[in-house]
């Protein structure tokens, strides 16, 4: 195998791994710490393509700022961990995770049949697409209006937030 | 880079997007709930990325910025929902809370 294939297993299995971590943690915020080490993990596999740009925001935005605000509401809230389940082996647990599995072997089969005729390297504009200078030309001229319209979306949250999060003063 | 083959990213990024629906269905924190819908957009987000990187085409990458924008937006507001349910039923496990359970 080549280094760049050894470098993306590595990354993968340490993406899959914190990914379940994340997921089967009882303390919160043991599960939000998984999920730091998750993003980051993203971040490399985001420089494995060439996207300089994703990695680094993907790390500024997810991996900072969104888990920080994660983790101040879990303790903000002072949760404790989720008690054992009486039955692990719960309906509900069954059918949910059988979906899942079902839509996972759906997706990859969709894969292994579509796949055929995409192109197998990554293509050599690629080292130029995923610079700032790059994006940040894109996103100036093609990209403006959606760029504005994306602003009205965070203002929206914003307001949204403090009306959910105040308390009521009748 | 030149070798890693595209089916790679979209096999991974599939069996991330699995994980993060199973942590949906079977988990019962709602906050462990919201950190299981943030794995399943990055799974996402690793496919646009492939496929930006593998076309040589920037519009998988603007999307995946776009995506983030509102992720950080959907963070925002859940997590002040789930402040608000806190505050009103003391509790952020989902079995709890059926105030609109028909």
């Amino acid at each position: 195998m080549a280094v760049e294939q050894i470098v993306f297993v590595v990354l993968a299995l340490f993406a899959v791994a914190t990914a379940l971590l994340t997921i089967t943690r009882r303390n919160p915020v043991s599960a939000a710490m998984w999920l730091v080490g998750h993003f980051a993990t993203l971040g490399g596999l985001y420089l494995t393509l060439n996207a300089q740009f994703i990695a680094v925001i993907q790390v500024l935005v997810y991996a900072g700022a969104i888990m920080v605000l994660v983790l101040f509401v879990i303790m903000l809230l002072n949760i404790t961990k989720e008690e054992k389940s009486k039955n692990k082996l719960s309906t509900k647990n069954v059918f949910g995770i059988g979906a899942v599995a079902v839509l996972g072997l759906e997706i990859c089969a969709i894969i292994w049949s579509g796949t055929k005729d995409s192109p197998q390297t990554i293509s050599v504009q690629s080292a130029n697409i995923g610079t700032v200078e790059f994006i940040g030309h894109q996103l100036f001229t093609q990209y403006s209006f959606p760029f504005e319209a994306i602003s009205f979306v965070l203002l929206a949250a914003i307001v949204g937030a403090v009306m959910l999060a105040k308390k009521n003063v009748d | 880079m030149q070798n890693i083959p595209l089916n790679w990213y979209l096999i991974l990024s599939a069996v991330l997007f699995m994980i993060g629906a199973a942590g949906v269905v079977t988990r019962r924190n709602a906050i462990i709930i919201f950190m299981s819908i943030e794995l399943m957009l990055n799974a996402v987000n690793v496919t646009l990325v492939a496929f930006s990187s593998f076309l040589g085409n920037v519009n998988g990458q603007m999307l995946v910025f776009f995506v983030m924008t509102v992720a950080a937006a959907e963070s925002a507001v859940g997590l002040a929902i789930v402040i608000s349910l806190f505050r009103n039923k003391q509790t952020v496990n989902v079995n709890e809370i059926n105030i609109l359970k028909w």
